[in-house]
């Protein structure tokens, strides 16, 4: 007997399923689902999924993830979290969890708290971010995103008012707890910074050991005109977890978002960010380092859409291949016809440990405007055994030398990250990741 | 005992011999000059002493301190006190001069039962050395050889091996690449480290360096041998001759 291949392709939802609640919000929600049907379910017929085959997730027989009991901090694993001693809110299995979270510091002019509070008591003004052309357009073109609004319900809500600037880093952590069996969650985030507010997200996802957590989370970030947001995410999802993200950001007329994303965990990790620079002067940079070893998939597909004159955008990412670990990056720039004065760059770099790695590269510039700047470049290599040599002919070991020099590959994407208390955490996750490294080689 | 004893070494590299039965011994505190043509091997004795990946050893012996060196790592070799000034220093983006210092010192201290030093301490030492070899301060805080000048890399070297303090110097030509002044400061931060435990092994195409690390022997190393040993004076006649008289010898 052959398996059975996925049928009409709309797996995690049954032919019957409507939107929940009427009104604008229920017809967000039937969008979003007529949206899932419309698409199906990624395949690798699908020209955006052609490097990331999810057929095994789409078979798996989920459930909704269970209610977690009450957790304690000592339950947080800290060891996958970036560690931060700020502000912070704790959502588990996309509930808000309100002893795990320490909102007591958090700042005036910032308001935090869980997607389904505000549901209840004030949904309308999440209309504007929920309906905007951006958040449209993902649900006509993106899958699992749509599948995400068809079901939303729970997850962040956090604003920030107008001109308000935010000392420090606030952290946003999401921990997956597994069920008896696989789990699937749609967790949404709106994110938005009124005009001129300025701040440090950092952002963590994690999982605990378990039957596979399946994760598809979108997340909407507005900013506002001269609004300045550094968006920083540690992806650490448990061995067996599987996370499936969209970014959707708006940016503002000289606005700035900052993203960076370092992915260490996770069975199969797709990290999509689409920006849309939607008003003059407007900046995003978009940076990840990443790092997969046996087993791994690990995709970042990242989409800037200059859609107006004189924007500026980066994309830096750096992937760390061992063993069998696998690595995607899709990076696409559209300048479109209006977008004169456009800075665009994009550059790939994979560091290949083991002749088991892999990656797979797909640079895309589209370009209607004639007076832009340019440029996309990807390299790969192996670890130059020049360096290696001079590093242990001062007597430094082996595997030590090996940690540095990887750590030194990472170090000019993870610089990017302007918080030093945040570029730190990063750097510890990686170190950890490393020594994991060590640990594998002894054990076999 | 010796330092070093080398009896009879072959070594080939991709299969090709380069090395043919090469002996030489270095006691403590002495100065040893390996001086020949271009392409001769010296590079690929400073290789084979230092373990260096692709150098293959198929015949005769090295030892360190009584220590066969064959089966030993390079990082071992390093922590059992050789030093290798290399020719064209790597240049590694990332890693900052600094925190591969104490990395490697620390690597040392805690192959020898040592604890890690602390970060006072280390950096009382690292002022003092650098001051010594005139290196700036921002030198130290840049990644490791990037963007220095020839000069600024040998200086670097050196700075390196004053603090790792080895037994055994070898220097691949220290001298290409710098001018005259650039040369000076670096002999002399080599010779403010001798010391009648310390030996160098100095490998030189020309005589000048020698000007400034005054050699007790000088060998001349030809088609994979040492044809010809001497002292100081037979690198004043090589500078004179040429190495011609040599090449057609070994042939
Ligand atoms: N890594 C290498 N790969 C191939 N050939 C090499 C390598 N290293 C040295 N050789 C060869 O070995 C010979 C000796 O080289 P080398 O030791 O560098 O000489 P020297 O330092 O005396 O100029 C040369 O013919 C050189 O081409
Ligand atoms: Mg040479």
């Amino acid at each position: 007997m052959t398996a059975t291949p996925v049928a009409a392709a709309t797996p995690f939802l049954d032919p019957e399923t409507r939107a929940e609640g009427g009104g604008w919000l229920g017809a967000v929600r039937q969008a979003g689902l007529d949206g899932y049907r419309r698409q199906g379910f990624p395949t690798p017929r699908h020209e955006a999924w052609k490097y990331t085959n999810l057929s095994a997730v789409g078979r798996l027989a989920v459930e909704t993830p269970p209610a977690v009991p009450a957790l304690t901090a000592a339950d947080l694993p800290g060891d996958r979290l970036l560690p931060l001693d700020v502000p912070r809110l704790v959502f588990v299995n996309g509930r808000f969890s309100a002893p795990l979270s320490d909102l007591d510091r958090l700042p005036a002019g910032v308001r935090a708290g869980s997607l389904r509070a505000v549901l209840l008591t004030d949904p309308g003004h999440l209309r504007p971010v929920l309906e905007r052309p951006q958040a449209q357009e993902a649900v006509a073109t993106l899958p699992l995103a749509a599948l995400n609004t068809g079901f939303l319900s729970d997850g962040l809500v956090l604003e920030i008012d107008a001109g308000v600037s935010v000392e420090g880093p606030l952290h946003i952590i999401h921990l997956s707890v597994p069920g008896e069996s696989a789990t699937l969650a749609h967790p949404r985030g709106l994110i938005r910074l009124g005009a001129g507010a300025r701040a440090t997200l950092a952002v963590s996802y994690s999982g605990l050991p378990g039957a596979p957590s399946v994760i598809n989370a979108v997340t909407d970030v507005v900013l506002g005109e001269d609004a300045h947001l550094s968006h920083v995410r540690l992806l650490a999802e448990a061995p067996e977890g599987v996370h499936i993200g969209a970014v959707l950001a708006t940016v503002g007329a000289r606005a700035r978002y900052d993203a960076f994303t370092l992915t260490l965990g996770g069975r199969l990790v797709r990290n999509e960010i689409r920006v849309l620079l939607d008003g003059e002067g407007a900046q995003a940079h978009v940076n990840g380092a990443y790092a997969a070893r046996k087993g791994q998939h690990i995709d970042n597909t990242v989409f800037v859409d200059h859609a107006v004159p004189n924007a500026k955008s980066s994309q830096l990412f750096k992937g760390v291949l061992d063993e069998t670990g696998r690595g995607v990056f899709q990076g696409k720039i559209l300048v479109r016809r209006d977008a004169q004065g456009t800075d665009g760059q994009q550059l790939h770099q994979a560091l290949l440990l083991t002749p088991g790695a892999e990656v797979d590269i797909k640079p895309e510039l589209q370009i209607y405007a004639d007076d832009v700047a340019c440029s996309h470049g990807a390299t790969a290599g192996e670890m130059d055994a020049e360096a290696l040599f001079y590093l242990q002919s001062r007597g430094i070991d082996e595997e030590t030398a090996r940690a540095l020099l990887v750590e030194a590959f990472l170090e000019d994407a993870l610089t990017t990250v302007a918080d030093e208390a945040v570029r730190d955490a990063l750097t510890e996750r990686v170190r950890d990741w490393q020594r994991g490294r060590a640990q594998a080689t002894w054990n076999v | 005992m010796a330092l070093l004893e080398i009896i009879n070494l072959h070594a080939q590299v991709e299969d090709k011999p380069i090395l043919k039965g090469l002996s030489l011994t270095v006691n403590p505190g002495e100065v040893h000059a390996i001086m020949g043509p271009n392409g001769a091997g010296k590079s690929t004795l400073s290789n084979l002493i230092t373990g260096r990946p692709g150098y293959e050893q198929t015949e005769g012996t090295v030892r360190f301190k009584g220590q066969d060196l064959s089966a030993m790592a390079p990082e071992e070799r390093a922590r059992a006190g050789i030093f290798l000034c290399f020719q064209y220093p790597v240049e590694i983006p990332g890693v900052g001069f600094t925190t591969f210092l104490r990395t490697a010192l620390n690597a040392r201290r805690k192959a020898r039962g040592e604890s890690e030093i602390d970060a006072a301490a280390f950096l009382t030492r690292l002022k003092a050395a650098t001051k010594a070899l005139g290196i700036p301060d921002a030198m130290l805080k840049r990644p490791l050889n990037v963007g220095f000048s020839g000069g600024e890399k040998k200086r670097a070297e050196v700075l390196q091996m004053a603090m790792l303090e080895p037994d055994l110097m070898i220097l691949d030509e220290m001298d290409s690449g710098l001018d005259i002044d650039a040369l000076r400061i670096a002999a002399e931060g080599v010779n403010a480290l001798r010391s009648p435990t310390r030996s160098v092994l100095c490998i030189t195409h020309y005589q000048r360096l020698l000007d400034y690390i005054e050699p007790d022997f000088v060998h001349v190393l030809a088609d994979g041998r040492i044809v010809r040993s001497g002292g100081k004076e037979l690198a004043r006649e090589l500078e004179e001759k040429g190495y011609a008289d040599f090449v057609s010898q070994a042939a």
